[in-house]
């Protein structure tokens, strides 16, 4: 199936536009009132910083030229306006410190929340999804993607509404200041901003190659670990160093030129209001001199414009310096809602599983522990009762077709019968459809065509969750999760105590290499039991199905890899856990399958074969042939 | 931890040098400027000079220049010795693990090495550049606009003085005790970076058990508390900000109000105080911008100790100084080996195994899970050291082997094992790089591989995905073979590698080891008895010890392990899987 990357697809691609909009929406959704108040801070504290800038001017012309050369200067007049501009000062600090803490709950509490909703909806999410996703880019959403929004919300945000506000403020006090020297300092500002535009699609373009090559560099690096060990066998190191600097260089070259570029912002800039600087002091200067302040440019005017012209500078830096990281957080966010927005699986089954008894009128009776016999609970809307049915297990599959994809069938035309307590076998070679069958009945999947039943009920009615809970599944691949042994064999059942864990791993006859390990029960297992054999973590997968307990069970080549000792006392557990109860094994292995009730031998998504071991053999057809080992004439 | 880092700058040291010298430059030329900016208004403007306006526009237009040179030069120097010495941190590494024997890559998890050679070195690298850029620059600001504020007004600059220590301590104060907490929250980062590995990889157990609630929950208690801790640490840094303009505002205040009498008084210029202001500016913010990179870089301190993790960990086994390059033959001797994986492990792995094997025998074992087959192969090869007795390959000690030659003449077909993205060709010459094509195809005839290969549309040139996912468990392992079979080893090993392939298959790729290749000495391990039936000799491996070491005819007989494996598969093996030539 091909793996596609989550965002890139053109159909959800959304315009920044839109994107801006839905991250807006999401902050206001929680914090819309610290986001107020934040707003209101960060105008106070811009303003205050504005009004010292101002203050400046009325420090020279209004306090102190006034008092040049006089005998017996008062200074009241400058102290009233220090202590009110102090006030003014305070309420800025105030306003500072307030949106500084605000931001810390609003970007944590909403990175916090926007966490909990991927990892929710992912959890709801079908199979498929992960079928054709790749894993490490599902992941990286919720790091490298997470961490973009948590720039943008934390720093680029107050950071460019804090300059808007400088600016803005800033270029209104010139042009109260004067005009024509506000003219020239626009003017300047336009060939920053054009700067700035020149330089930021350079360093985009290149960030993209280097995030391109990023991405080719991590697939060839996981690649390679993943086979270091064969690596070592065939002594091919020094290939695998040849390429690996290959791939090193050309991201090493990327990453140094978008570097280069974005790192040219800031000396671009500075050295730009430099300029700035100089053209309004000359000619500012000539104004004053020549023209004897004409357009009301006077000396304090001038310096307190060439004050604001070095404060402007600085403003536009920083939101300059803000473009890389508002297109990565786009990009992010694209990832994110395109995560968010996946569909879940459907679950509009009504049906429920609960724990039963038969009491002595032959009724069946809810019960709050376990009994060892499970019943189906229907709920009747139309008459508002509820009625209860025995699980039994029995299972049919009436006319199934199934593809992955609507346009390749995988699975056609299968017919099941699967009576209560039955044990039945699904053999045949890979990609004949084994698992594809399996991953039905439990709904990983769900069919095209055709109809599952369930002790009689539409597995459509029952309720995804109770209906897994009624078929233990031991998987292909075993997954194990940090944590000790003895919580991994409880994940099958989370209120089991430690005795029934323990009882689990003696069945499936796991006690034996447990015991071996340094910590026992309690050994830690991490980066999915890596740490164990693979024949260990299947007898772990089996005792974390048995603790269960279930009513049916799926075993999927759960000891492909256990040897044919061991695997029989598993099997010989598994056996007297089971009796009664209907079993579905995969295997390729003949011992596992042989005491089968009835054994399907597929081929090509097709049953060709059905019946116990002793028909099928006196059938002589294809289960004989690949039974006696004989090559398959074709 | 830095010293083994630094290392790796290398051929970047000058351009790093550059990039320091032009940060000084550009810091410098910035810093002066406000002495110019001083001199336009008091010189210029204030005594109505117009010719001084221009001088010292000119003068301020000529350093803006030579400052936007230095900029620019440390901006591109700076990339690239950040960017160089990111690129060879991965490249070493990279090269260290090449050197990594299976015990040193068994201590690191693959995701784990994946992290420290892009997300782990892309913080390094950032680091690096902001503390060529930014960590040089604040603190020669804060000296150049110290000294020349001294140079205008020494008691106006010993105010300065007093706020910047202060404020300069608080911030010390208040960083370090933010980094505490960040630390631990970064542990706890990897938790949550865990769950969510965990679940999207075994998404179907969690379905299965319909754990979906029970995984929200432990996520989300993950995620609270990342919040709690992050929480917690930024709220200390939330008192940078304010304090910094506290402090700010405190000086500006106080200088207006000295000023104003300095200046009425005739001790000081207007175009002093506005210069004064400046510094003052300056001298606060890159205290603010200092304690900023303070807290970055020990964030990146975490990243740099897990790099050096890599780079310290010395490959346990090494080439001997005077090492054979010749291996004689293919026998192989196991004198009373003890071996084990950890030290602290409870018991050996293995225990006195004492067998020896002449060239050219085929020899199989067998034995439960976990009985130590594959550790026992896996010493053939030194792929491991023995903790206790030794292992001979042609009458020498695989200890007095260079490790390429044995590795060679020792070709294991491992039990996970691995294609890799390539074209048939180029996975098979990972066996010998200069096989011919027909030497490969002849390989694959051995290994009843060429078959399937004829049929694939593009044959040889078909193109392998990652993993080997394109093709079937039979035929990988078959392509495996036919890639350990290029190297014309004296011993070949094959660790469990015709499971998935049917028995007939499996009967036709012994024969042709038997007819073509007599000389090589082969190890078979094998669930399967009929695989191993026909060999010369039976292991049976029992809980780390050899339970029986003989003839399929002897051990039936005598070995109730064997005996007991071959009734439980009487009827020979069928297995269903991989039809005879798919």
């Amino acid at each position: 199936m091909p793996r596609q990357p989550i965002g890139v697809r053109p159909k959800t691609e959304k315009s920044m536009g839109e994107l801006l909009t839905r991250i807006f929406r999401v902050l206001l959704e929680e914090y819309k009132v610290h986001l107020i108040v934040v707003v209101v801070c960060i105008l106070g504290s811009a303003l205050a910083s504005l009004r010292g800038t101002l203050f400046i001017r009325s420090l020279i012309d209004d306090y102190i030229t006034p008092l040049l050369g006089m005998d017996n200067p008062d200074f009241s007049g400058l102290l009233t306006a220090l202590i009110s501009v102090a006030f003014v000062y305070l309420l800025g600090v105030a306003c500072s410190f307030t949106y500084n803490r605000l931001m810390i709950y609003v970007t944590q509490g909403t990175l916090r929340n926007m966490r909990i909703k991927l990892f929710d909806n992912m959890e709801s999410l079908p199979i498929k999804y992960f079928d054709t996703h790749a894993h490490g880019d599902i992941m990286s959403v919720y790091t490298n993607d997470i961490d973009t929004l948590r720039q943008l919300i934390s720093q680029a945000l107050p950071q460019i509404l804090n300059s808007s506000i400088t600016i803005v403020g800033t270029v209104v006090s010139m042009i109260v200041l004067s005009l024509p020297l506000t003219g020239i300092a626009l003017v300047m500002v336009c060939v920053m901003v054009g700067a700035v535009r020149a330089l930021t699609k350079r360093s985009g373009m290149y960030f993209t190659r280097q995030q391109k090559a990023l991405g080719v560099l991590n697939g060839y690096i996981e690649e390679m670990m993943t086979g270091q060990k064969v690596v070592k066998v065939f002594c091919h190191e020094d290939k695998a160093i040849e390429k690996f600097d290959k791939l090193n260089e050309d991201l090493r070259v990327n990453a140094t030129r978008a570097n280069a570029f974005s790192n040219m912002l800031g000396p671009v800039n500075s050295q730009l209001s430099n300029l700035s600087y100089v053209l309004c002091a000359t000619i500012g200067g000539t104004l004053v001199i020549v023209g004897g302040g004409i357009a009301g440019v006077t000396l304090g005017t001038l310096v307190t414009f060439l004050q604001l012209v070095k404060s402007l500078g600085q403003p536009i830096n920083q939101v300059s310096m803000q473009f890389n990281s508002i297109i990565m957080a786009m990009a992010g966010a694209e990832r994110i809602f395109n995560l968010l927005d996946a569909e879940p699986e459907v679950d509009d089954g009504y049906v429920g599983l609960c724990n039963a008894r038969v009491n002595n009128v032959g009724q069946v009776i809810e019960v709050k522990e376990h009994t060892g016999t499970w019943a189906w609970k229907h709920y009747h809307k139309d008459t508002d009762t509820t009625t209860y049915q025995l699980l039994q297990g029995d299972l049919v599959m009436d006319h199934v077709d199934f593809g992955y994809t609507d346009d390749k069938m995988v699975l056609h035309d299968i017919e099941l019968y699967a009576e209560p307590g039955q044990k039945i076998a699904f053999v045949g070679s890979t990609g004949a459809g084994k698992t594809t069958i399996t991953n039905l009945i439990n709904r990983f999947y769900d069919i095209q065509d055709g109809k599952i039943r369930y002790d009689g009920i539409n597995i459509n009615k029952i309720k995804k969750g109770d209906l897994r809970r009624s078929l233990g599944m031991v998987l292909q691949d075993t997954h194990l999760f940090t944590g000790t042994v003895m919580d991994n064999i409880r994940y099958g059942k989370l209120d089991a105590t430690d005795a029934e864990c323990i009882e689990a791993a003696k069945l499936a006859r796991a006690d034996f290499f447990i015991d071996r390990l340094p910590d026992g029960y309690n050994t830690m297992l991490t980066g999915d039991g890596s740490n164990l054999s693979q024949g260990q973590r299947q007898l772990l997968a089996i005792a974390r199905a048995a603790v269960a307990n279930p009513p049916a069970l799926i075993l999927d080549e759960a000891t492909s890899s256990i040897d044919t000792r061991t695997e029989r006392l598993v099997q010989e557990g598994m056996d007297r856990l089971m009796a009664g109860r209907t079993t579905f094994v995969i295997a390729h292995r003949l011992s596992t399958i042989k005491n089968s009730d009835c054994i399907m031998v597929l081929e090509m998504g097709r049953i060709i074969e059905r019946g116990n071991h002793d028909e099928l053999i006196a059938q002589k057809g294809k289960y004989y042939q690949l039974y006696t080992g004989n090559q398959v004439t074709q | 931890m830095l010293k083994t880092l630094a290392k790796y700058i290398g051929q970047f040291r000058n351009v790093s040098i550059i990039t320091a010298l032009c940060t000084i430059g550009e810091v410098a030329l910035e810093t002066a400027l406000p002495l110019v900016t001083a001199a336009i208004i008091d010189q210029g403007i204030e005594a109505g000079n117009l010719t001084k306006i221009f001088l010292y526009g000119g003068l301020m237009i000529l350093m803006a220049a030579g400052s936007l040179c230095c900029g620019l030069g440390s901006a591109h120097f700076g990339a690239q010795a950040a960017m160089g010495f990111g690129s060879n941190l991965r490249d070493g590494m990279y090269r260290k693990i090449q050197t990594y024997s299976f015990s040193n890559i068994d201590k690191f998890s693959t995701a784990g090495l994946v992290t420290r050679l892009t997300t782990d070195v892309t913080n390094i690298q950032n680091a690096y550049m902001m503390l060529l850029r930014m960590c040089l620059r604040s603190p020669i600001t804060l000296i150049c606009a110290m000294v020349l504020s001294f140079m205008i007004n020494p008691a106006v600059a010993s105010a300065f003085l007093v706020a910047a220590i202060l404020l300069g301590t608080l911030l010390v104060v208040l960083s370090l005790t933010a980094m505490k907490y960040f630390d631990q929250t970064f542990d706890r980062y990897d938790d949550l970076n865990a769950s969510v590995q965990e679940n999207v990889a075994g998404i179907r157990v969690v379905k299965a058990f319909v754990r979906e609630d029970y995984e929200k929950k432990k996520f989300k208690s993950a995620a609270e508390n990342i919040y709690k801790m992050f929480v917690k640490a930024e709220k200390i840094i939330a008192y940078n900000n304010p304090a910094m303009m506290l402090t700010i505002y405190s000086v500006m205040l106080i200088l207006s109000w000295v000023s104003a009498h300095m200046i009425v008084a005739g001790n000081m210029t207007t175009g002093n105080l506005s210069s004064l202001l400046q510094y003052c500016m300056s001298v606060l913010m890159s205290l603010m911008m200092l304690s900023m990179v303070f807290v970055m870089l020990s964030m990146a301190i975490a990243s740099a100790r897990r790099i050096a993790e890599v780079l310290n960990e010395e490959p346990d086994l090494v080439n001997p100084p005077h090492p054979f390059f010749e291996v004689p033959d293919g026998s192989v001797d196991f004198s009373h080996v003890y071996f084990s994986y950890h030290k602290t492990a409870r018991k050996d792995v293995l225990f006195d195994i004492d067998i020896h094997v002449k060239a050219g025998e085929t020899i199989g074992i067998m034995g439960g899970t976990g009985t130590g087959k594959t550790s026992l192969v896996n010493l053939i090869s030194r792929l491991y050291d023995v903790t206790q007795g030794k292992v001979m390959v042609g009458g020498h000690n695989v200890r007095d082997y260079d490790l390429e030659t044995l590795r060679n003449e020792v070709s294991v077909v491992l039990q996970n094992n691995q294609l890799f993205s390539g074209t048939i060709l180029e996975n098979l010459r990972w066996g010998n790089e200069n096989a011919t094509e027909e030497e490969c195809i002849e390989a694959c005839k051995m290994a009843c591989a060429d078959e399937f290969i004829q049929r694939m549309p593009d044959g040889y040139n078909t193109h392998i995905e990652q993993g080997g996912t394109n093709v079937s468990g039979g035929q990988r392992q078959r392509l495996c073979i036919a890639r350990a079979l290029l190297k014309k080893p004296k011993v070949l090993i094959l660790d469990d590698s015709t499971s998935a392939v049917d028995t007939a298959t499996d009967a036709k790729i012994r024969k042709a080891f038997r007819e073509q290749i007599p000389n090589t000495t082969k190890f078979i391990i094998s669930q399967r008895v009929s695989s191993i039936e026909d060999a010369d000799k039976i292991i049976v491996l029992e809980d780390g010890h050899v339970d029986g070491f003989g003839t399929h005819e002897e051990l039936m007989e005598s070995n109730e392990i064997y005996r007991s494996i071959y009734e439980s598969q009487t009827q020979g093996s069928g297995d269903f899987d991989e039809v005879g030539g798919d």
